[in-house]
């Protein structure tokens, strides 16, 4: 069986600016994979070509084994996408919003209200079904957001930074949501800059960098070589000195501290996007 | 997993719904569709009528301006409500699901049509309210009602074309002032031949003041003869040109908010 995504050698730029320098990317069916990245670093480029919205310069990419250039018609059958902003229609309520989105994909009137209902309840929107989203918070707006992605059952699922801006509440619904959809068999790939929401979900993660990916495999390969957790060393007056990574055990902790001059204090904190990009690239970012 | 293809014009219908809904829930847009034209109208026959016209029949004379006005001014908020749209992530989503997305602009292009064909009709019974007394045949109204509509259509391509090319809903707004402005420079409001002869120039050969002379002749039942020519000949090439500089922006934007 061909992966779900497949993606060739794929460049984009705008204007002069390189965002994508050949991407090369497979995802297997009912895999979570991650693309991690800073702000610029390409994830909403190379997401918005897979769900068919821009054309890539060079290269090819494939959803379900069907091209996103060539035969974008039939891509769109096999996707859904959750953008950055909630794509929901704030003047409607949460349950119209579902049943256009349902009518505009095929469903008959009566399939769209139960399939809405049916979402509602899912993620407990059912008590501000009639409400209209304008009345919404944050992470309601994000809920429906994803269940008007998933009314057509697609086999592709794609989120971009679907937590940003969220409470931690809500982001724990949301990913316990995302989790369910992959015991599904659905294939998600998702973009984030947050090392933690990767290693929760993703069973791969893809670090990018200024449009290429730098590093890949699974969070515990690549939390591994970042250490488990970080030293930080501090000056008397509060200064960092220096960073040391870990693996967060006693022995390790006890190593790093070896090099550690008496007088330093000392915290240890997670690691951090910074502490892979520094593991992963060898150089700070700037 | 089963591929769903929705039936043919599903997207239109469902699109025209939910623009019709959306100026149901936020109706400032009928309002000052009517209110503004209807101000306009009681200042012109109140104000500045008797000076024009001692005997008071320059209502009879404003009117076919006022429709005029009405109609373009409220098919310039089409507008707004497709930038507001583009610049919104629910555009990303229509494009990435299997429909016509252009279909969104139908949907706001039918309800800018419907809005503003009721908002000229509740002007136009004002104005009857007001002393307007028109002669017009049977014949006549479907005339004036299909050159209105046509122009109502033309204008809302128009300006969904500006709202799609504009960087911000706020933007896309302030495009519909430069349409208040027209009608003062054409036979509105008073006779070309009042003016001095190089805006004569202007007022003669401008869109509005044909099709402001087809409607006066129509609604005063008198032959609009070649001017009927010309009003049609205007609306059609506003309305290709709209059509097609709104399918050119919105091709080009794609998936670049």
């Amino acid at each position: 069986m061909t992966d779900m995504i497949a993606v060739r050698g794929v460049t984009k730029s705008f204007g002069t600016q390189e965002v994508l320098c050949g991407i090369d990317l497979d995802v297997a069916r009912g895999e979570i994979v991650a693309l991690l990245g800073e702000n610029g670093a390409g994830k909403t480029t190379l997401i918005n070509i897979l769900s068919t919205l821009i054309r890539p310069d060079a290269g090819t990419a494939r959803i379900d084994g069907l091209d996103v250039v060539r035969e974008r018609q039939a891509v769109k059958t096999r996707l859904s996408l959750t953008g950055q902003s909630a794509a929901v229609d704030e003047v409607l309520t949460g349950d119209e919003n579902l049943r256009m989105m349902a009518g505009l994909i095929g469903l008959t009137r009566a399939q769209a209200a139960e399939r809405s209902a049916a979402l509602l309840e899912r993620f407990d929107l059912t008590a501000a079904a009639r409400k209209r989203v304008k009345t919404y918070s944050g992470g309601m707006r994000r809920r429906l957001d994803l269940a008007i992605s998933l009314l057509a059952t697609p086999p592709v699922v794609f989120l971009d930074e679907p937590t940003t801006g969220l409470d931690p509440a809500s982001r724990q619904e949301l990913w316990s949501v995302i989790r369910h959809l992959a015991d599904n068999g659905t294939t998600v790939l998702l973009t984030t800059q947050y090392l933690e929401e990767a290693d929760q979900l993703a069973d791969r993660i893809v670090v990018l960098r200024e449009g290429r990916i730098v590093a890949e495999g699974t969070p515990g390969a690549l939390k591994a070589r970042v250490g488990g957790e970080v030293v930080e060393v501090r000056g008397p007056d509060g200064e960092i000195l220096g960073e040391v990574p870990t693996d967060g055990s006693a022995a390790g902790l006890r190593r790093a501290l070896g090099a550690v001059d008496d007088a330093a204090a000392i915290t240890l904190r997670r690691p951090t996007l910074d502490d892979v990009f520094l593991t992963l690239t060898g150089k700070a970012r700037s | 997993m089963t591929a769903l293809t929705a039936p043919p014009l599903r997207a239109e219908t469902t699109f025209i719904r939910r623009s019709i809904i959306h100026t149901l829930r936020t109706p400032d847009a009928l309002v000052m569709a009517i209110a503004l034209p209807t101000i306009l109208m009681l200042l012109f026959t109140y104000v500045f009528g008797g000076a024009i016209d001692e005997d008071g029949g320059y209502v009879d004379y404003v009117v076919p301006g006022i429709i005029l006005l009405c109609a373009g001014f409220g098919a310039a908020t089409v507008a707004t409500d497709v930038a507001s749209d583009m610049t919104a992530g629910i555009i990303d989503r229509f494009r990435t699901m299997p429909v016509r997305a252009s279909a969104v602009i139908t949907g706001h292009v039918v309800a800018s049509l419907l809005r503003n064909l009721l908002a000229t009709g509740i002007v136009v019974g004002v104005a009857v309210l007001v002393g307007f007394r028109p002669d017009a045949s049977p014949l006549g109204w479907a005339g004036v009602v299909a050159i209105v509509g046509a122009y109502i259509l033309a204008m809302t391509y128009l300006f969904a074309a500006i709202g799609l090319a504009a960087s911000s809903p706020e933007a896309a707004s302030g495009y519909g002032f430069f349409l208040m402005f027209l009608p003062y420079v054409s036979s509105a409001f008073v006779p070309v031949d009042t003016m001095p002869a190089w805006l004569q120039w202007v007022a003669d050969n401008q869109p509005l003041t044909p099709i402001i002379e087809t409607i006066r002749a129509l609604l005063l039942g008198t032959d609009p003869g070649a001017d009927a020519a010309w009003a049609a000949a205007w609306i059609a090439l506003i309305l290709v040109a709209g059509i097609a500089w709104s399918s050119v922006v919105f091709a080009r934007k794609a998936g670049r908010r």
